[in-house]
């Protein structure tokens, strides 16, 4: 049996862990340079509770079950995971109805512990955000994350229990025969394969295409965020959401996990062949200002460190498509736009462990460990753990980010693990994620991955192919 | 023929006027003080400056030692002296204020290190 | 983990430590200085070109070389100095401090601290520049520890947004160095930084100059392809029509330094326009066992007004630690008229003191007054330089009878 998964994000990186429990060969191909780079890179970071989302869509089931795995899947990966809770604030008369409704709609999709707060208990939980809020509906199993740490530690997991990774692989055709799957293609080779899953994110029309299915038809909808330092924690606790507008969730002002605030997104529907068009607009920004600042008045907007855009991808159909094609041996995990990160947990154990098994009869291994340990974030060991790592290795004392406290113990391990770039680093040690976004370490950076990959400096990208971070010698 | 400067002798920055006829400064206009009419006299005529940049450094804890000009150098002469500087290149260690180069371009200027680089070791990912 | 007590802890071993240490110990002081990078003298060591030290040393040095000295100054004081030993945290109660370093965890318990952490630079993120976000887009002291430290270029065509000192001087060297400079961009009507550095690092080089103007996008998807400019208005607006693309691959930022107060932020009243802790004469912010000098109180424009602020922080601090600091009864000095920076915060009556201060915008000729104190003219008064105003002893005296001092520059 050998399963090609493509695309490495959150989706399917959590399916390719998923498929390493069974027997036979599990690949997974990436187009970019890294694991999570696409949208799962770029989006609000909210394992949702599931009240958002109507009863009768794929998506509440999926939602309502991946949430109640993320404690575990955390666990398991060593990644931060904390239910915050989110309130979705009344801010006029007739938003209140809203309010019932969405816990209406909650409850029948099997969300836990709704309740409708009134205003004094909103501001006593939530002070900062609008005064004029007349109440509040609380869900607490609301949860935040790092999206792109769930895949890097999926992958990893995946990785020690005999995964197959292709990064910088683009497929560029699947070769069906009697309307089953045969083979997929890159430019580096053919691969033949029993089954294909497209876990292909924005790309994920262009894959099943491939396969001569019509389905999903996509279009990214792009977020656009304004992040905030560290010094604005306490601003908001929990997730905090408007009332719902319609089309999206509206734009949030929310926690993350480590300890900054996050505003947005924007929802912009752009056209099918915009897969790429992560640019922020001055029309964006001053949109996720005005929200945010409608739920939480007085916004340190001094202390933005960054803006960025998240492409989502949406379909007509407003829901995931998922499972089983008319083509054999071709499975969808696509259309994933929100709640995704959510229901990525749910998806990936259904999709391999119910349906795939069955139609592929899949064997369990013997061998597989769901658990994978993190890179030591050193500054938040206790001392005398942190003591010893540096007498074995002092690497773990010299602290390279001074913002979130990185040492190039960490980075080097983060190398060690996989990360060829800057951003590698970045994302998966929080190195140059801080107030000073890299001004102080990135060169330092750029020479321990010169040093360790045995390469020249200008070898070394931000962020793959392209991306080239200096441009040549002084002195050559 | 007469030109504009921003005398930079202090921060005052006071907006000169100089005459020059054939290369001989005439007069000084515009300045508050002594140093602001020298200033003038040598920038109309001959603009000098002190030239900071790096010299290649081989075996050393760093790439570049970095350099300056012990005196100003006619500002023309800048991109020839640049062109110069490219092709040296001193063995480490490099104490500061080791001469580099002397009489630049004849120039009388020697090139001086304002650092000290150390015999490689470790590699330094920071330099400072 | 090491345990040490000590009379003074010096944070930071840029110009303002490395002075305040060297004081600190010459006064008698037991003192102990940290600094997070290998090598002792923080930004000066990336600072290759000169302009240092005129008012200190009566010459004119590099950074590399100013740093040399004030080193040399400092291991002859009997200091103790810990290099690649980093600051995580500044526990108020105590104090107690605590530092990582490849030998282990430090904690130390000193009985003055003076933090001179210097400043960071205002990143990309903060201007909130719409577009892309791709490679090539640094700040002006990123560059230039890029250019100066490590040689290595960051591109072949650059633009500057940002006409600060730092950017101003980057310009030149990346010029030096064979990089096309396109253009300095800047978003007020007159420059940021000094004077010297605008004929020096771009008229020189013509290399040009666009006020008010400034990056309203960024191109390119994996590496930075161009900027689209834009003239603006007095409040900093875009105007409708001025849009162009410059195609280069690097952007260089000097939009600002800020003052590195993290570890202070949540117990240290700071100064909201000078965004350091607010400090007295002495150099003493508002918690009194900590002292504070340099960028980390205010960003300066001369690394020897820093070196000598740091001396007297360093000086007060060990007095405080010997129990020899009498409490200060300071009258604070409050901000009139076109007053930006300004230190101290605060005066100490029968104190010498030196006030330094920054005007809004370029005024050919101002009246500096500190309430009925001390009032004198100055001429040529701009943004980028610090008017520097003595306060005598004599002077001083008559403070005691003063709630506050006002400070005001008028045009004259």
């Amino acid at each position: 049996m050998r399963v090609a998964v493509i695309g490495a994000g959150v989706v399917g990186a959590l399916i390719a862990r998923e498929l390493c429990r069974y027997e036979g060969e599990v690949l997974l191909f990436e187009r970019e340079a890294d694991v999570g780079w696409g949208v799962t890179k770029a989006n609000s970071g909210i394992v949702h509770g599931g009240f958002h989302d109507p009863p009768s869509t794929i998506r509440a089931r999926f939602c309502v079950r991946g949430n109640a795995m993320y404690e575990g899947l955390c666990r398991e990966l060593n990644v931060p995971f904390l239910r915050t809770g989110a309130y979705v604030l009344a801010l006029s008369k007739e938003e209140l109805p809203l309010l019932e409704e969405l816990r209406a709609q909650g409850e029948e999709n099997g969300v836990p512990g709704l309740e409708i707060h009134s205003q004094e208990e909103v501001l006593s939980r939530e002070p900062n955000v609008n005064p004029k809020v007349l109440s509040g509906l609380w869900s607490p199993t609301v949860g935040i994350t790092e999206p792109w740490a769930v895949a890097l530690a999926a992958v990893e997991n995946a990785l020690a229990n005999g995964l197959e990774l292709h990064l910088s692989e683009e497929i560029t055709g699947i070769r069906v025969e009697k309307r089953q799957v045969q083979e997929v293609k890159t430019p580096e080779g053919r691969y033949p394969v029993d089954a294909v899953v497209n876990a292909a994110g924005l790309f994920a029309d262009h894959v099943a295409a491939m396969a001569g299915l019509s389905e999903p038809v996509l279009f990214p909808r792009r977020g656009e965020y304004v992040l905030l330092d560290k010094a604005a924690e306490g601003l908001v606790r929990s997730v905090i959401f408007p009332a719902p507008s319609g089309k999206s969730k509206g734009i949030l002002v929310l926690p993350t996990i480590d300890g900054g605030i996050l505003l947005g997104p924007t929802a912009e529907d752009l056209p099918p062949e915009a897969k790429e068009a992560t640019e922020t607009t001055p029309e964006g920004l001053s949109q996720v200002m005005e929200g945010a600042r409608r739920l939480v008045p007085k916004l340190p907007l001094g202390q933005a460190i960054k803006t960025f855009a998240g492409l989502r991808p949406e379909s007509p159909q407003k829901d995931f498509i998922l499972g089983e094609s008319p083509v054999k041996g071709f499975y969808q995990a696509a259309a994933m736009r929100s709640p995704g990160l959510t229901a990525a947990p749910a998806i990936a154990r259904w999709l391999a462990c119910e349906v795939m098994t069955s139609e592929l009869s899949l064997k369990r291994k013997g061998s597989f460990s769901p658990i994978r340990k993190g890179i030591p974030r050193v500054a938040e060991l206790p001392e005398a753990e942190w003591e010893e790592l540096i007498r074995k290795d002092p690497r773990y004392g010299r602290i390279v980010c001074f913002c979130n406290k990185v040492t190039e113990g960490e980075i080097v391990e983060a190398i060690r693990r996989g990360a060829r770039t800057l951003d590698g680093v970045k994302f998966r040690t929080r190195a140059g994620f801080g107030r000073c976004q890299g001004a102080f370490c990135t060169d330092r950076i750029l020479a321990i991955l010169a040093r360790e990959l045995g390469r020249a400096p200008e070898e070394i990208s931000q962020k793959g192919a392209g991306s080239p971070l200096v441009g040549g010698r002084v002195r050559p | 023929m007469k030109r504009r400067l921003t005398c930079i002798s202090c921060p005052v920055g006071c907006e000169l006027t100089v005459e020059v006829e054939s290369g001989q400064v005439i007069s000084v206009s515009g300045n508050r003080c002594g140093r602001g009419e020298a200033y003038a006299r040598q920038e109309a005529v001959e603009p000098m400056r002190v030239l900071p940049t790096s010299v290649k450094v081989i075996g050393g804890e760093l790439p570049l030692v970095s350099v300056r000009t012990d005196r100003p150098i006619p500002r023309r002469l800048i991109p020839q002296a640049m062109g110069f500087i490219r092709g040296l290149a001193v063995e480490a260690p490099v104490e500061i204020g080791q001469v580099i180069a002397r009489d630049l371009l004849g120039t009388g200027a020697s090139l001086v290190a304002t650092r000290a680089v150390s015999r490689c070791g470790r590699p330094s990912l920071q330099g400072t | 983990m090491r345990g040490v007590k000590v009379d003074v802890l010096v944070i930071g071993g840029g110009a303002a430590g490395m002075g305040a240490a060297a004081a600190a110990a010459r006064e008698g002081a037991k003192t102990i200085l940290i600094e997070r990078n290998e090598r002792l003298g923080g930004v000066l060591e990336q600072c290759i070109h000169p302009g240092f030290g005129l008012h200190r040393y009566r010459e004119e040095l590099t950074g590399p070389e100013f740093a040399a000295r004030l080193r040399g100054e400092l291991e002859s004081s009997g200091a103790e100095l810990l290099t690649e030993a980093t600051l995580l945290d500044l526990d108020p109660a105590g104090p107690r401090v605590r530092a990582a370093s490849p030998k282990g965890l430090l904690q130390i318990r000193p009985k003055a601290v003076v933090w001179a952490c210097g400043a960071r630079e205002r990143p990309f993120g903060a201007l909130r520049i719409p577009g892309t976000r791709p490679a090539g887009i640094y700040t002006a002291g990123l560059c230039q520890r890029l250019v100066n430290i490590h040689g290595l270029l960051p591109g072949k065509r650059a633009v500057i947004l940002g006409s600060g000192d730092i950017g101003l001087i980057m310009a030149r060297r990346l010029r030096l160095e064979g990089v096309e400079v396109a253009a300095v961009l800047e978003l007020k009507p007159f420059p940021g930084g000094l004077l010297r550095n605008v004929v020096q690092c771009l008229e020189d080089f013509e290399i040009p100059l666009l006020l008010r103007h400034t990056v309203a996008e960024v191109h390119g998807k994996r590496r930075l392809s161009g900027v689209t400019v834009v003239e603006v208005d007095e409040g900093g607006k875009p105007l409708p029509r001025t849009d162009r693309f410059i195609p280069c691959d690097t952007l260089v930022l000097s939009v600002g330094l800020i003052p590195e107060v993290r570890a202070l932020e949540s117990f240290a009243p700071l100064d909201p326009v000078n965004r350091g802790p607010k400090v007295n004469a002495w150099l003493q912010t508002e918690v009194p066992w900590l002292f504070s000098a340099g960028n980390s109180v205010a960003v300066f424009d001369l690394v020897d007004t820093v070196a000598a602020l740091g001396a007297r922080a360093g000086v007060a601090a060990a007095r405080y630690a010997q129990g020899e600091l009498p409490p200060a009864r300071a009258v604070p000095l409050v901000r009139g008229e076109n007053v930006l920076h300004l230190v101290p915060s605060a005066l100490v009556p029968g104190e010498e003191a030196t006030v330094f201060l920054r005007v809004p915008r370029p005024f050919p000729r101002v009246k500096v007054s500190l309430g009925g104190l001390i009032s004198r003219n100055h001429l040529g008064a701009r943004p980028a330089e610090m008017i520097e105003v003595k306060v005598p002893p004599g002077a001083s005296k008559e403070l005691s009878r003063m709630p506050e001092v006002r400070v005001e520059v008028t045009p004259a």
